[in-house]
């Protein structure tokens, strides 16, 4: 596997509480599944994709996981066409 | 990382430690049993005054933001109402705050605070437009920033509406800790205070608060300044309660007393907010009935020892519209009045469509916010994405509307209709929630006061209640 350069910009994943670690009083589909962390920051060290490693944030902060993302990207957009939003205008006016 | 033990329940028991060095403020000299506190001593705690928050804030990029009138909905509005009704529609572009809302009036508050006493950081857990607002605040504070948000669930998807403020926090320079589902983003709130020694800028400080007096205090003013008269009434879209209290302290110390305060709140009720399964049926990640209602009725469910929000305490009216019809609304603006803005920013102008059509034509109503918007944050994003997850979008009759099922959007403008609630049963709620608190046979003359000024009744009403409760 691909070695991801020191000083990349990656995401890592954090298990910060196990299934059985949780808040008590959780409804069940929550209850069930762990809780995770995702953060972005700057690799300090070489390595694959999977690997324990840390990262430094954009306030500087080490912060350690599993490598799970190489220049993570946002990609949200206005979404598809909701064709019934188009005419709402028009009938108000009319 | 600190060497302490991390667990979920060790870091709940070390709260009011971590509270206390976090704010650099002990509530304990406020508080005077488990229900009552003295409000207006803590607010005041501050230390600062009405020109000091404009001055602190004219710093830093917020307030001052132009009231518009939205004379096209209004006529529109006119056109079904009976004759002589239809009151004309203001309102107040908060998206024109730097980082695009009302937010931010709440942050810079908290990040001056945080600068001037020395902390090397800020943090919030926020999914919201607060998340965006600190980091904005803090980026010309000199600060660092931490926003700790629930982002995705245990299949990896993500809200629209809540990606692009990640992006947004990342943008203004913050680290983002992204989180799945589940009430454990206090856990995460505590423990990175922790860690970190970073300031708390919680939602529901009296610094947060006082930031928003200065929107109701413009208002006053702006609305003055036009009309020679105070407004009739405010719409202000309710959540946590931070908005409506702050906006209506506000309104009271320029001396506007008799203009009506209307709560409004997105109806998403049979949606439970810490389900996995429940979290991306929602198309709106606040300003609902899953905030709403449990914050009116027991305010001090919150991160902080006692919340300077406290809605019932200022509100006169209280009204929920469907996802459907914010959408239409939405769409509206921008159709009519040429301003493309935010979703969540319109739940308050949805409820001003009911309330101009009850109000008479020479009466004012003033909708106190907008927000940005743009990819993401979009009606059309929210719909986009509800109908990817199996809810059903269509045009019909808003009272087809079923939250995480169903969004109908309204074929009509004189569809739009808010749901009045019934204030007594919320106040009810909240007397029944101070006695599971504290015993009502301990309640003393003091806590009776407290309550009643919290609810906004006379000391009678409040025994009456009390002595009705199971």
């Amino acid at each position: 596997m691909d070695k991801i350069k020191q000083g990349t910009w990656v995401e890592i994943e954090q298990v910060v509480l196990a299934p059985e670690e949780r808040a008590p009083t959780l409804p069940e589909d929550t209850q069930k599944v762990p809780y995770i962390l995702h953060v972005s920051g700057f690799l300090t060290a070489e390595a694959e994709i999977g690997r324990q490693v840390t990262i430094r944030t954009l306030i500087g902060r080490e912060l350690s996981g599993a490598l799970r993302l190489v220049n993570p990207s946002y990609t949200h957009s206005f979404g598809t066409t909701i064709p019934e939003l188009l005419t709402i205008g028009t009938e108000a006016q009319a | 990382m600190s060497a302490r033990d991390t667990s979920y329940a060790a870091v709940l028991a070390r709260k009011n430690e971590i509270m206390k060095t976090s704010m650099g403020m002990d509530y304990a000299e406020f508080i005077h049993s488990p229900v009552a506190f003295d409000y207006e001593r803590l607010m005041s705690a501050t230390g600062y005054s009405m020109e000091d928050i404009i001055r602190i804030q004219a710093e830093t990029k917020v307030g001052s933001t132009p009231l518009f009138e939205l004379r096209n909905l209004t006529e529109a509005v006119r056109k079904f109402s009976a004759p002589g009704k239809g009151a004309a529609i203001l309102v107040k572009d908060e998206a024109a705050n730097a980082s695009g809302s009302f937010k931010a009036r709440r942050a810079s508050i908290s990040a001056y605070q945080a600068a001037v006493k020395g902390y090397k950081g800020i943090i919030a857990a926020t999914s919201g437009n607060y998340g965006a607002a600190v980091a904005s605040q803090a980026a010309q504070r000199g600060l660092k920033c931490i926003i700790i948000q629930e982002v995705f669930d245990s299949r990896g998807v993500c809200q629209p509406e809540i990606i692009e403020k990640s992006r947004a926090c990342e943008a203004y320079g913050a680290e983002v800790l992204r989180l799945s589902v589940g009430p454990e983003l206090f856990y995460m709130n505590l423990r990175t205070l922790e860690e970190t020694g970073f300031f708390n800028a919680s939602l529901y400080t009296p610094f947060g608060i006082r930031g928003v007096e200065t929107l109701g205090w413009e208002v006053a003013h702006q609305v003055r300044a036009r009309f020679g008269r105070d407004p009739d009434a405010v719409v202000i879209t309710h959540a946590g309660g931070g908005n409506l209290t702050g906006t209506a302290r506000g309104l009271q110390l320029a001396g506007c007393r008799d203009a009506r305060i209307v709560a409004c709140s997105v109806d998403l009720g049979g949606l439970h907010m810490a389900s996995d399964h429940d979290f991306n049926r929602k198309s709106f990640t606040t300003g609902h009935t899953g905030f709403g209602v449990p914050f009116a009725t027991w305010p001090d469910r919150v991160d902080v020892p006692r919340n300077a929000a406290r809605s019932l305490r200022y509100m006169d009216e209280y009204q929920l519209v469907s996802q459907g019809e914010v959408f239409y609304v939405t769409e509206l603006l921008a159709r009519l009045e040429g301003l493309e803005r935010g979703p969540a920013g319109n739940i308050s102008l949805t409820a001003a469509v009911t309330l101009a059509r009850q109000m008479d034509r020479d009466q004012i109503v003033v909708v106190q916010e907008t927000e940005y918007t743009g990819a993401g944050k979009h009606h059309n994003s929210q719909l986009a994405f509800a109908r990817e997850n199996g809810v059903e979008v269509r045009r019909g009759d808003p009272q087809d509307n079923v939250p995480g099922k169903a969004i109908v959007i309204p074929e009509r403008l004189e569809q739009v209709r808010g749901r009045v609630q019934d204030m007594d049963k919320l106040r009810r709620s909240y007397i029944k929630n101070a006695a599971k608190a504290y015993p009502v046979e301990k309640w003393s003359d003091d806590d009776y006061a407290f309550l009643a000024a919290d609810i906004k009744k006379d000391l009678a009403w409040v025994k009456q209640a009390a002595s009705g409760l199971d």
